[in-house]
């Protein structure tokens, strides 16, 4: 550390500009993975702090009534059941579909995004640009209000669910997004794979999906799983739409135990809880991957 | 292999009067070379002076503003070219290798001529195996391009290249990247190929090399060629004071 480099710790000995030396970290995948890197960085400490200030915080909101602690955490225990099975395995279902199909179709749009045919590119553009700068909630209000409520096939008239409308409402933005991450990893290839590839006479088309789709495949992990941790947080949202899940249905169970607002924070706290555990290990796998990957990049 | 039908007479590339500007930089201002089959040709020049453009015009990774290029009868510049065919003729090889990292070797080799020329691929095997131990590289069949060092990656990527069977190798400043203990590998390999008949086209900073090799050498300065010639008049007997002035600060 005492050794004195000119330009760096001492006076240079040149008018020339010197190159400083690169403090490299770990080169990261080309989204950032802010969410899934916070959530994954959460020390376990706090772990037991959250369950803990659901017990903590009640117990002083309720010193000075006449509706005990226990009786708040038996009214939460009675619940808990219809609370996930009704509810959370909705959420769960909503963010499945949506990013299945939000998937698909961002891909389908990410690849349109590196069209030569400017036909093709703009339009797509377009469409990523405007789904993914857009409000969630208000895409979902579209969707659900713009969808018949059913529809009629072979005579016979299905009815659309709820859950289902919330799921075309939540894969716009998670396509968009994914959009993104495909564009994204795909220019983060160098250059030179395409000019090497072109010159052993691959056509675009080759190049794109033996040589550069491959490539692409592992840095798009990462910000897939944390675009995917992100929607499921957002699925809450549907609630306000009145599509039956997590929220929607602590909300009910509240109101049949007489909307005592000791019930608030054993209720919402469950809720946080439950979306923590959910998306803790999810979260911890993507900034894993993430590692993995990162050292492979050239 | 159409070279082996290729009069012998004729360069089997002509570049004519080649113009080429990058926006309002016009990097080549005119340039004309022949090559005739089995030529060793070096083109040198200072940084900036349009080399690597050139050869990189050769096989259509550059467009050119006028002027014409022919490859073995091919217009390399023609709206309707045959990009395929004209890519099956010319190698290229590269600084950066530019190996496909997610693929071994043996891959790498074999890739093109299974998939872009639909070879079957036993026989493209025994090729691409017979083309590493010409590289030197037995035993490395397996290794992927980042457990390779940069000489032995160079290597393979003109395995590769050559796995296509061109007519004409292109290299563009190939050893440039490379720490100096694996220059000499690289050279040697380019060498036995010079010394099979391969006609190539190299643009290099090695001086000694191209000394060595060269059947003509180009010298390049600001888009134009300023002088060329054979190796031994080229760098004993220099005319033009800008070859001198580039020879007296590299030799």
């Amino acid at each position: 550390m005492n050794q004195s480099i000119p330009g760096i710790n001492k006076k240079a000995g040149t008018d020339l500009p010197v190159l400083k030396p690169y403090r490299g970290g770990i080169v990261h995948a080309p989204d950032n993975l802010l969410f899934s890197r916070w959530l994954a960085d959460l020390p376990v400490w706090f772990w037991w702090a959250l369950p803990l200030l659901i017990v903590v915080w009640p117990g002083f909101a309720l010193a000075a009534s006449n509706y005990s602690m226990s009786q708040a955490f038996a009214a939460l225990i009675k619940w808990i059941p219809f609370i996930v099975m009704d509810g959370f395995l909705y959420n769960v279902i909503i963010s499945f579909f949506a990013m299945l199909i939000g998937t698909v179709t961002g891909v389908v749009l990410g690849l349109m995004q590196v069209s030569p045919l400017r036909l093709i590119r703009y339009p797509a553009k377009f469409l990523t640009q405007s789904f993914r700068n857009s409000p969630w909630l208000v895409l979902l209000f579209i969707v659900l209000l713009a969808l018949p409520f059913e529809v009629e096939i072979g005579g016979e008239i299905i009815r659309i669910p709820d859950w289902m409308k919330a799921v075309f409402g939540l894969c716009l933005p998670v396509m968009a997004n994914i959009s993104e991450v495909v564009r994204g990893a795909i220019i983060s290839v160098p250059s030179g794979q395409w000019e090497a590839a072109e010159s052993l006479a691959y056509s675009r088309h080759q190049t794109l999906w033996q040589i550069i789709l491959p490539q692409c495949f592992k840095r798009m992990i990462p910000p897939w799983m944390n675009w995917y941790a992100i929607l499921t947080m957002a699925t809450p949202l549907c609630s306000l739409l009145g599509v039956e899940e997590l929220i929607t249905l602590s909300r009910q169970a509240i109101e049949a135990e007489n909307n005592r607002p000791e019930l608030l924070v054993p209720f919402y706290g469950f809720a946080l809880l439950i979306f923590f555990a959910y998306c803790y290990p999810i979260a911890r796998a993507t900034i894993a991957l993430e590692r993995r990957y990162a050292v492979k990049l050239q | 292999m159409n070279a082996t039908q290729w009069d012998p007479t004729r360069p089997i590339i002509s570049i004519v009067d080649v113009h080429k500007s990058f926006g309002d930089l016009e990097v080549l201002k005119g340039v004309s070379i022949d090559v005739m089959k089995g030529e060793v040709i070096c083109i040198i020049g200072p940084s900036g002076s349009g080399k690597s453009t050139l050869i990189r015009c050769i096989n259509a990774l550059n467009d050119i503003q006028s002027g014409s290029i022919t490859v073995e009868g091919l217009e390399v510049h023609d709206a309707k070219l045959d990009k395929l065919a004209l890519r099956r003729k010319v190698g290229m090889v590269f600084q950066q290798y530019n190996l496909f990292p997610h693929k071994t070797a043996l891959e790498n080799v074999m890739m093109a001529p299974i998939k872009v020329l639909k070879e079957p691929r036993d026989e493209v095997e025994t090729r691409a195996r017979a083309l590493i131990k010409k590289v030197r590289l037995e035993g490395k069949e397996d290794s992927y391009p980042g457990e390779l060092s940069g000489g032995q990656q160079q290597r393979v990527a003109i395995a590769r290249s050559l796995a296509m069977n061109p007519d004409v190798m292109l290299f563009d400043e190939v050893t440039a990247a490379l720490d100096p203990e694996t220059v000499k590998e690289v050279l040697v390999t380019i060498k036995d190929l010079a010394e099979e008949g391969m006609t190539c086209l190299l643009v290099t900073h090695e001086m000694g090399f191209a000394r060595e090799i060269a059947d003509h050498i180009y010298f390049t300065d600001r888009g134009v060629i300023v002088e060329h010639g054979p190796p031994e008049t080229f760098f004993d007997d220099a005319k033009d004071p800008r070859t001198r002035e580039f020879l007296s600060q590299i030799l």
